[in-house]
């Protein structure tokens, strides 16, 4: 019986070192073929074991993407998008999340409906329209037609609200014998208790937005306001591919992300595990 | 009191509703209202925009491009959805086994999903090259050389497929976490009762583990199909839809004829007919779900 123990203990090992591997070998090769300084050499060793040995360690790569592609304006850029898309955010539904959850007023639970509703609505069947509308405008080619139509987010919405309503009640009714204002409330005392669902939301805003392409491709061309993904997409598509400097550009990318994720691991299973449904 | 209350509501609820009106609901039923247009994105003075009725979905019956698209997309669902569920759960269950390190694995299996798919789409590229490529090398050393080169992205065949792999090494991670949460629900006695009923892993596996996930299953496999209509950013970066429509999909064909050709109108068509496929979709989780809660 130990003996078979010991022998599906070995088995599962097996298994998931094998899919560790699967799962990392992309990672790897992609961050020792950034430090190669020479594009003929990344090509003779991809096909070897050597695709995983840093046989020479240059940062020139790096260099030259701060040189070439506008690294540091595409990286800017994507910071502000997402940063506020996120800090704005919070505050714009996390707020209707509250009046919904707390006051009681005519049209409280067809509001909910809809919001619910509006969740279904893929962002993909409304690119075109709201392209249209923007243009009209004239708001193509800024920084902030990319950030402004994902402020408002019912999931956000029906995330924060869920949290709300199981939320005691008690703390904001000794709040409100005290004196204090409805957004008093919400923003002092029912806000701080609010982090976890904060940490979620952030997280779950955060992994959309970077990694948006559609939306960006249509709306920011041009070097001064197009984020990483769309900087990412023309470098690669020059002919012919400096195979070094994509790499070092999706590892300037990634790199950042993967630490933060390291960091607070357990924040971001824990979000992606809350916004599926209940078992 | 009742009315300051209710003041006090709308004020809160203002500007996200503000909000959602203008960028989601506004342009959400314009798209229905342009279908049956002409709609230019730039618009021609000579030539206004005019009412077609249903011209445009008369021709995206006899579209070719968009036939080829929607037969992409069910393909690649049909893959991605069955193998990227049955490995999530194999995975979940790997590292719920809680042995020594199981927290590193979870840690590594989930990293794809915080890697920017354009990135993902560029390093497979590299790993796909068909004469230095890492894969074909890989398989070739592990085959003894028995499996040919394969032109991965290059080839009518398996230039879907090839897609469909990378997709499911980003996203797997994500479906993982949710069968790990739904694993994490089950009651050990239940376990603990079958193994003293003499029970194997599994009948164990198929009369509690499996009816335990009913709701997370249908979640995942829900979720997994819309993401799978939702194909774009690999198609862009890695194949622009070839080789000869090959990895054409319905977004990436919205993009092209809503931004590439200005075709407004068109492009609305085709939006109209991927939001009632994600529509529909959606409804058949929600009948599922609704049919557990009576049993």
């Amino acid at each position: 019986m130990a003996r078979r123990a010991a022998w599906t203990h070995a088995l599962y090992y097996l298994l998931m070192t094998l899919l560790a591997g699967f799962f990392l070998f992309p990672v790897v090769i992609m961050l020792v073929s950034s430090l190669k300084p020479d594009d003929a050499l990344i090509m003779r060793h991809m096909s070897s074991g050597l695709a995983f040995v840093p046989t020479e360690v240059s940062l020139q790569n790096y260099r030259d993407v701060f040189d070439n592609v506008a690294f540091l304006k595409a990286l800017r850029n994507s910071v502000l998008i997402v940063g506020s898309i996120v800090v704005i955010g919070l505050f714009v539904n996390s707020l209707i999340a509250y009046g919904l959850a707390r006051f009681r007023f005519r049209g409280r639970g067809l509001l909910v409906s809809v919001v619910i509703a509006l969740i279904i609505i893929p962002f993909e069947s409304i690119a075109v329209p709201l392209l249209l509308i923007v243009n009209r405008f004239g708001w193509l080619d800024t920084l902030y037609v990319q950030a402004i139509p994902f402020i408002a987010d019912a999931f956000s919405i029906f995330l924060f609200y869920q949290f709300f309503i199981q939320v005691p009640r008690d703390l904001e009714e000794a709040a409100v014998v005290d004196g204090a204002s409805r957004f008093r409330i919400y923003w002092s005392v029912v806000l701080p208790l609010s982090r976890p669902i904060i940490a979620t939301v952030t997280i779950l805003l955060f992994l959309r937005h970077w990694g948006q392409l559609l939306w960006p491709v249509m709306v920011a061309r041009s070097v001064e306001v197009r984020p990483l993904t769309v900087a990412m997409q023309q470098f690669f598509g020059q002919q012919p591919r400096e195979w070094g400097q994509i790499m070092a550009f999706a590892a300037m990318i990634t790199i950042p992300v993967l630490i933060v994720y390291l960091l607070f691991n357990r924040w971001f299973v824990q979000s992606i595990a809350s916004s599926g449904v209940k078992g | 009191m009742q009315r300051r209350e209710a003041r006090a509501a709308w004020t809160f609820s203002l500007p996200a509703l503000l909000l959602l009106t203008a960028f989601l609901i506004v342009p959400f039923v314009l798209a229905f209202a342009l279908a049956f247009t002409d709609q230019r994105l730039i618009p021609n003075p000579r030539l206004p925009t005019e009412f077609v009725g249903l011209r445009n979905f008369e021709r995206l019956l006899q579209d070719a491009t968009f036939q080829r698209a929607l037969l992409n997309n069910f393909a690649f669902a049909a893959f991605v959805v069955p193998v990227q569920s049955a490995l999530a759960l194999a995975m979940a269950m790997l590292v719920n086994q809680r042995l020594r390190g199981s927290l590193v694995f979870r840690t590594i299996y989930f990293s794809p999903v915080v890697t920017t798919m354009v990135v993902v789409s560029a390093i497979w590229f590299l790993l796909y090259n068909p004469t230095e490529g890492f894969i074909n090398a890989f398989l070739g050393a592990i085959s003894f050389g028995l499996i040919e080169p394969i032109a991965w992205l290059q080839d009518t065949r398996s230039a879907l497929a090839a897609i469909a792999i990378l997709s499911v090494w980003q996203g797997v991670g994500f479906q993982m976490v949710i069968f790990l949460a739904g694993l994490q629900e089950i009651a050990e006695q239940l376990y603990e009762a079958a193994r003293i009923d003499g029970a194997n892993r599994l009948q164990m596996f198929r009369s509690i583990t499996l009816p335990s996930l009913r709701n997370t299953t249908i979640f995942v496999v829900i979720s997994t199909t819309i993401l799978a209509f939702r194909l774009y950013d690999q198609v862009k970066i890695m194949t622009q839809g070839g080789p000869q429509n090959a990895t054409q999909t319905v977004v990436y064909q919205i993009e092209r004829v809503g931004f590439g050709q200005l075709r407004v109108g068109y492009a609305s068509a085709l939006t109209v007919v991927f939001f009632l496929i994600v529509l529909a979709v959606a409804l058949l989780q929600r009948r599922f779900l609704r049919e557990e809660r009576t049993v």
